[in-house]
């Protein structure tokens, strides 16, 4: 499953008003960690996708989102739960480390 | 069980791989899960590896790499290495799935990671205005005034790459002259937004949820003062990556990985390494590759002096082996 696309038209909607607890991913193309980390997020919401919704935001395209959520640092993963951020992870990780930081998310 | 096994996904594990794949060893290449490529794939233009005069995107010249390797017969794996058993004539490599592979020789090529300052509040505001990969984050620092620590060629490369977001950019460091290349240093004294902040050394990294500035201390007066920031990019160099072997295989006083003499024979029978994991003084994409190749044919030769009972069990798997 590939992660959807959210844009500053859907964030409201798909994110923010989300019954489900959704993790923003905010990448770029340039960012090369970003590629690297992008498949194994597809790995984890193909694996979780009763728990967690899992979405992209590409910050080229959508810079507003990017300084409202003070993004300074790419890949950065976002968890939101009722619209508010509750979590961070910033970097690309491997699965296992990747899985830790989001245990709480996931069980 | 394979006949070798090359942990490391840079310019020496490729080459490495593209060498035994051509001698019929069909290696398996382990190049991890986030990090596949190494350290070029973080450059933009590689303008000193030979055969393109026009340079080349790092990113692009390590799927040329991977490309090559895999033409011959390298299988790629993207998964990290979690443990190691390099004892024996079989040598086992655990993966983060699991999975555990066998092999009769080792090429590791696991390279180096960036070096921390090793000061206040760099954990805490790392991601948060402290970032060791400008071209993944120098985005987010337009017309900002940012700040580069260190003095050598990928400092310099930073700092120059930077100044097309930032509005400023300062280069902090330790000594009053770079050991750049003469060529990154021109284009750095050149630029009119680089501003050299010299024998300085960084003591603190300030600001709560958000980077603020840094604490500098002059090397030579030791009079200290604070500049004010929205970005810091650290450059001060790598440390050979050997987390892995600790215990295993011999390091030098350096902490590389201990080779004998010109070749890449490690501590360890049927153990090879390569790059920047056993290269204290250049590390450079050219001489990682030719460190590559060494390893690949100590390998072959190592190969073909096993007894022949050994080499018949590699030979079973995978199945495709030719004559």
């Amino acid at each position: 499953m590939t992660a959807r696309a959210v844009t500053e038209a859907t964030f409201e909607a798909e994110v923010l008003n989300n019954e489900k607890t959704v993790l923003v991913d905010f990448w770029a193309e340039w960012c090369g960690p970003c590629r690297a980390v992008s498949p194994i997020l597809d790995q984890i919401a193909t694996e979780h996708s009763e728990k967690l919704d899992i979405v992209k935001v590409n910050v080229d395209e959508n810079p507003q989102l990017a300084m409202k959520y003070q993004i300074t640092s790419i890949p950065a993963m976002k968890v939101y739960q009722g619209g508010e951020v509750v979590k961070t992870v910033i970097g690309a990780k491997p699965k296992p480390a990747l899985e830790a930081d989001l245990a709480a998310y996931l069980a | 069980m394979r006949q070798v096994i090359i942990i490391g996904s840079g310019p020496s594990g490729y080459t490495a791989a593209i060498y035994a794949a051509r001698a019929n060893l069909q290696p398996l290449l382990i190049a991890s899960s986030v990090e596949a490529g190494g350290e070029l794939m973080n450059t933009t233009d590689v303008e000193n590896f030979p055969g393109f005069p026009e340079g080349i995107q790092g990113p692009e010249l390590m799927t040329q790499m991977q490309q090559q390797a895999e033409r011959f017969g390298t299988e790629v794996v993207y998964d990290d290495v979690t443990s190691l058993d390099l004892s024996g004539d079989i040598k086992t490599v655990t993966l983060g799935s699991g999975e555990t592979h066998e092999a009769l020789s080792v090429i590791f090529a696991t390279g180096s990671a960036y070096r921390k300052l090793g000061v206040e509040g760099e954990e805490k505001l790392s991601g948060h205005g402290v970032s060791w990969c400008a071209t993944c984050d120098g985005f987010f620092f337009r017309e900002k005034t940012i700040a580069v620590v260190g003095g050598g060629d990928s400092a310099m490369e930073e700092a120059t790459f930077l100044t097309r977001f930032a509005s400023k950019v300062y280069v902090i460091h330790r000594k009053d002259s770079l050991r750049a290349s003469k060529i990154m240093q021109e284009r750095a004294f050149n630029d009119p937004k680089i501003e050299f902040i010299w024998n300085s050394e960084v003591t603190a990294i300030n600001g709560e949820s958000a980077l603020a500035g840094v604490s500098l201390r002059d090397t030579a007066t030791g009079e200290a003062s604070e500049l004010a920031l929205d970005g810091l990019f650290i450059a001060i160099g790598n440390d050979p990556r050997t987390h892995l072997i600790h215990g295993q295989l011999d390091l030098t006083s350096e902490g590389t990985i201990a080779v004998a003499g010109r070749s890449s024979k490690t501590s360890q029978t049927g153990v090879f390494a390569a790059g920047d994991v056993i290269d204290p003084s250049y590390r450079q994409a050219i001489t990682a590759a030719g460190s590559g190749c060494v390893a690949a044919l100590d390998a072959e030769h190592y190969l073909a002096s096993l007894p022949a009972d050994l080499a018949a069990a590699a030979a079973g798997e995978p199945a495709t082996a030719s004559v």
